[in-house]
């Protein structure tokens, strides 16, 4: 009976089903993708950063730390690659923070979408943002003479399987801290703190006997370092092994929690 | 044929309430929107405008209170409305990364378009409001004013019948505000219905069928323009002599006939009257000509909604 009063102005009835659910949040993930298009520089941290992290750390402390270069490389090459990742992940909070403070994310909320496909479209395109940020951190170590003896097959699984299966799930964290902070700025400070905290705390660049004990403890304790580890298992010994098993546990753990908690913040915001 | 006239309706809203840490920002709103017509929600800041809009455009839970958008129940039907409805907020809101075809097909997707058909959509909208040069361009090289437009062309690429604009010229220049002016004109031309919130009394005047002033979170008046000029009741008349020195004589017989108010403004020999009944007015031109009082020239003055709304803002 409304069609009599809403035909007159050929309105499109959005059917809401499965498929429209994907499209949306396939949509959100390529808008994200089309602001790097025009922005490159968008990229800089997951490119640049993990080119330039990799040559600086390896040369600068490679001797001190653990005698030469080649040495330093197995250690820090999967360090560098982890603190990069965790660092990109902290990106999506200021991205959800904009888009709220803007008006775009009323804008979205007006339309016939599902509530969540923001979220997850800006969560999705950051896979994207991680895949290039390995190809760098590794082709840059790769190309200094690290390589990871377990063979390709295996470094695809710890990357893919591994490392941006948790750092994606870290990225609901600051997904949340993006949603509950009063501006984008407030984001990249917390997220920078977070990651600072999460990288240098932990065994990316150093081996943790070498830590005072309190210190040792924080840092083996690190879920940062339980990922550096795993990583290190699978892609140098070919072994997915309970360390594998315990940091995928973890992360899923996170989006349990996490996932239901920022969506849930995220249209109560409102 | 009750359920006709509820049809009619765009938007009918019944004791609408809404509550932010227990005070009301919208304290009890009953009103209806007709279909086809440009309704202008008039306001000082803060008076609730926003947050009314935001409830009728399923942004912000209804506390209290009910509202129905086409017949359908908004809090029920939240999903459904939202086909029915285009939102244009304060701020621009399009990507200004992305180019003005790139933010056409990602609304239009999202709104259930394909791909190609947004396209064809968003090209005919580009043309509509002059906005082909933002076509493959990004929006960020180009004005306010532009991005304004381009934030309410996207906002109509499933040609919605309910159109709400928040604010849509604030900050505007005068110029691209009188764009935006014809641009919201020719949208009821096609059918649309639009509720639109200002905080400029020219706005409203100009564009509204309709008004409803809104302060402290509550209609404080309703009607169209002229109505609302109404409710001050009364016209200004005034009415300026040859010969100065007759004004005084004047006065008095028009008072004493009269029983009204007349106020002298000595240095133009000129008496203002406020006057309620416009018949008053022939009478008095009547009573000068007969007692040979030679009136050089006189005028009628409505007031002004600005006029209007401080009464009633008490502001």
């Amino acid at each position: 009976m409304d069609t009599t009063v809403i035909n007159k102005n050929t309105t499109t009835m959005k059917t809401i089903s499965l498929k429209s659910w994907l499209t949306d949040i396939i949509v959100m993930a390529k808008r994200e993708l089309l602001k790097v298009k025009h922005s490159p520089e968008k990229l800089f941290d997951v490119t640049v950063m993990p080119i330039i992290m990799v040559i600086v750390f390896s040369q600068l402390f490679g001797g001190a730390i653990m005698g030469n270069v080649k040495a330093y490389l197995p250690l820090v090459v999967p360090g560098i690659l982890i603190q990069t990742l965790v660092m990109a992940s902290g990106a999506a909070g200021t991205q959800l923070r904009e888009d709220l403070d803007k008006g775009a994310t009323d804008r979205f909320n007006s339309l016939p979408i599902s509530r969540i496909a923001p979220l997850a479209g800006t969560l999705i395109s950051d896979i994207i943002r991680y895949i290039i940020a390995a190809v760098f951190a590794l082709g840059t170590g790769a190309a200094l003479g690290w390589r990871a003896s377990a063979g390709f097959g295996w470094l695809l699984v710890a990357i893919g399987r591994l490392a941006i299966v948790t750092t994606w799930a870290l990225s609901w964290l600051f997904a949340l801290v993006g949603v509950l902070a009063k501006g984008a700025a407030t984001v990249t400070t917390i997220s920078s703190f977070l990651t600072m905290f999460l990288a240098f705390l932990s065994n990316a660049y150093i081996p943790v006997t070498s830590l005072p004990k309190w210190l040792k403890v924080i840092a083996e304790n690190n879920p940062v370092s339980h990922l550096i580890t795993a990583f290190k298992e699978v892609a140098y010994n070919g072994n997915f092994g309970h360390e594998a098993w315990l940091v995928l546990l973890i992360s899923l753990l996170i989006v349990l929690i996490l996932a239901p908690v920022t969506v849930l913040t995220y249209s109560k915001k409102n | 044929m009750k359920k006709e006239i509820i049809m009619a309706l765009a938007i009918s809203t019944t004791n609408l309430v809404k509550n932010f840490d227990g005070k009301n920002a919208v304290n009890g709103i009953s009103l209806d929107v007709h279909q086809g017509e440009i309704f202008g929600i008039l306001g000082p800041n803060g008076a609730g405008k926003t947050t009314f809009l935001r409830m009728l455009a399923t942004l912000t839970k209804v506390t209290s209170g009910s509202a129905s958008i086409f017949g359908n129940d908004l809090t029920k039907d939240g999903a459904k409305v939202r086909n029915f409805i285009g939102l244009t907020g304060q701020y621009a809101s399009v990507d200004e990364e992305l180019t003005g075809m790139e933010n056409m097909i990602i609304f239009g997707q999202l709104n259930g378009l394909s791909k190609k058909e947004a396209k064809k959509r968003g090209l005919e909208l580009l043309k509509q409001f002059s906005l082909t040069e933002a076509k493959d361009k990004s929006i960020s090289a180009f004005s306010g004013g532009m991005r304004r437009r381009l934030d309410l062309a996207v906002s109509l690429i499933t040609k919605p019948p309910l159109i709400f604009l928040d604010e849509p010229t604030t900050g505007l220049d005068p110029r691209t505000r009188g764009e935006m002016w014809k641009t919201i004109r020719e949208l009821v031309k096609g059918g649309s219905t639009i509720v639109l919130t200002t905080q400029y009394l020219d706005e409203a005047d100009q564009l509204a069928d309709r008004i409803a002033i809104i302060d402290h979170g509550s209609v404080i008046a309703q009607g169209t323009p002229s109505e609302l000029k109404n409710i001050l009741g009364e016209t200004t008349f005034e009415l300026s002599l040859i010969k100065s020195s007759q004004i005084k004589q004047a006065k008095e017989m028009i008072e004493q006939k009269f029983n009204i108010e007349v106020i002298v403004l000595p240095e133009f020999a000129t008496l203002s009257i406020k006057v309620t009944d416009t018949k008053i007015m022939t009478q008095i031109l009547l009573l000068l000509e007969t007692e040979h009082i030679a009136i050089n020239e006189f005028e009628t003055r409505k007031p002004t909604l600005d006029e209007v709304f401080l009464e009633l803002t008490g502001k």
